[in-house]
């Protein structure tokens, strides 16, 4: 059997300071590969921080946390994943495709394979036309498509995304949520996907993984079940079991039948 | 992207030939204005018989820089020299100084209260001591004054440059395992270069200034300042005001090189 995309072992984090903060404790997650994980939680329950964790922007304070069963840091040096953000982050003096190349050529990846890489993941992203322009000229949701190209460049088989639509608009979000659901059935890539909101969490996911605030802990893992990512069709989203599976987070969220909104949890 | 708004009911045709009509006007106003302004300073000359160490009139200055052409010229030349050595000079020390600033910060420490010093110099002023240390016959003093001017503002905007680089571009450097050196390349420096072309832009007007002002203080009687000083002194104020306009050329063609290079060296549209 092949090591699991991420294990995290009763990692703890505390930041040290005039007013010591605990952001995790006591987290235990498995995530396989090839699966499809959010994590979801009202603000400040650690879901950024535990994702930083796993990507070795940040250390533990204490457990251990391995990914394809090395630790945090050989992974990242190996570069094991791809990561996205809430802002694209794109460099705005490169050209959408200078911007997808970045990583190869960072990695000392050879001028024809770096675009010959870019030009697939333009087309995969649907931006071949843009190729040229620069940052400035896109929208904000094609800003984040090139992110994710970029995060996808060197064929992950980990992506990791911080609340990457969190920027945008509705009508934008659904979009690209379809999208990326299409471009994980075809890269076959594990996820590790932080997210306010419940209906991105339950379409996108294979699990949902509800934390809890002050300490961040895991109150509850939702197993969504809606079928391989290939398989899910915007029709989904006015589905029986889709509607169950939210209800089912949500409730998890607001520990158990209490109708007390979570704070900075958009139930939308 | 790009929207081209036609007004209902009119033929694009003549909206296009309209909008070149509008660009061309927008163009040719400042220069209208100018002739209006120049035109109406020489009526005022002619009209009111100003004198002319009050007010020369535009076409006797013209006649000044015709008649001495090949001397502004050469005097714009030594001038321009001064400027461009002291400005490299400057340039160079204060963009070396603003990265070991941003790489040690012991080196900050020390520099911060030197630079704040060097603000507050009134540098021109030094001229006459550097004319005494360096001799009153060569161009070195003036160079040194104006090196010293540029640094200022050259180094506080390359050092504010150097500190732009966004957090979610250092997260990102670091999750790909990228070397210093490779982050350097790749965010730092393309992040800090407008600021220091901004920094080179507005160095180069006080590079011209800085250059024709040490003149006013001796030195060797070769450059534009010297010349407006004699002419002005041997009450040729229309020679003076034209020794006046090599200077602008001087200082323009500073600007627009520095604008240039601004412009070439932040691609993709920024700011």
């Amino acid at each position: 059997m092949t090591a699991a995309a991420v294990q995290v072992t009763d990692v703890g984090r505390v930041f040290a300071g005039e007013r010591t903060v605990t952001a995790l404790e006591h987290v235990d997650l498995t995530v396989g590969a090839g699966e499809f994980v959010s994590l979801i939680g009202p603000s400040g329950c650690g879901k950024s921080t535990l994702l930083r964790l796993i990507a070795d922007l940040d250390q533990p304070t204490s457990g251990a946390i391995s990914v394809f069963g090395r630790p945090a840091e050989q992974a990242r040096l190996a570069h094991d994943y791809g990561i996205a953000f809430q802002q694209a982050g794109l460099l705005p003096w490169r050209t959408v495709r200078a911007n997808i190349e970045l990583p190869l050529s960072l990695h000392g990846v050879g001028r024809g394979a770096r675009r010959e890489r870019a030009d697939e993941m333009l087309a995969l992203v649907g931006l071949t036309d843009f190729a040229e322009h620069f940052p400035d000229q896109l929208s904000g949701g094609m800003q984040q498509r090139v992110a994710i190209a970029r995060a996808l460049a060197e064929r992950p088989s980990l992506l990791l995304m911080d609340e990457p639509f969190g920027a945008l608009d509705e009508m934008t979000r659904e979009r690209l949520q379809s999208e990326l659901v299409r471009i994980c059935a075809e890269t076959q890539a594990a996820v590790v996907f932080v997210t306010h909101s419940i209906p991105e969490a339950v379409f996108l996911s294979d699990r949902v993984v509800v934390m809890s605030a002050r300490p961040g802990r895991i109150a509850g893992i939702v197993d969504v079940g809606l079928g391989r990512a290939g398989e899910r069709g915007d029709d989904l989203r006015e589905d029986g079991a889709y509607f169950a599976a939210v209800t089912a987070v949500r409730e998890a969220l607001h520990g158990g039948a209490s109708a007390v909104p979570a704070r900075g949890v958009e139930t939308r | 992207m790009s929207g081209v708004v036609v007004a209902p009911g009119r033929s694009a045709g003549g909206a296009a030939a309209r909008a070149r009509w509008g660009r061309g006007l927008h163009r040719a106003a400042p220069v209208l204005l100018a002739l209006v302004l120049v035109g109406a300073w020489q009526a005022v000359v002619v009209v009111a018989e100003v004198p002319a160490y009050l007010l020369p009139s535009p076409l006797a200055i013209l006649g000044e820089l015709v008649d001495f052409l090949p001397t502004i010229a050469s005097a714009a030349l030594v001038t321009g020299t001064n400027a461009l050595v002291g400005l490299v000079l400057g340039s160079v020390v204060a963009i070396a100084a603003a990265v070991l600033a941003s790489a040690v910060r012991t080196v900050d420490a020390l520099l911060n209260p030197v630079v704040a010093g060097l603000a507050v110099v009134p540098i021109v002023a030094l001229a006459p001591v550097l004319y005494t240390m360096y001799g009153a016959s060569v161009e070195t003093g003036r160079q040194i004054v104006v090196a010293v001017a540029v640094a200022v503002p050259v180094f506080v905007t390359t050092l504010r440059g150097l500190r732009q680089v966004r957090p979610v571009h250092r997260d990102l450097m670091r999750a790909y395992a990228a070397t210093p050196r490779q982050a350097i390349r790749a965010v730092t420096i393309p992040t800090a270069l407008p600021f220091v072309f901004t920094g080179l832009r507005l160095a180069s007007s006080l590079a011209v200034i800085s250059a024709i002002v040490a003149e006013y203080f001796g030195g060797p009687r070769s450059g534009i300042g010297s010349f407006i000083t004699t002419a002005a002194a041997g009450s040729n104020y229309a020679r003076a005001w034209a020794y006046v306009l090599g200077g602008v050329v001087v200082g323009l063609l500073f600007y627009g090189a520095t604008t240039a290079l601004e412009r070439w060296g932040t691609p993709g549209a920024r700011r």
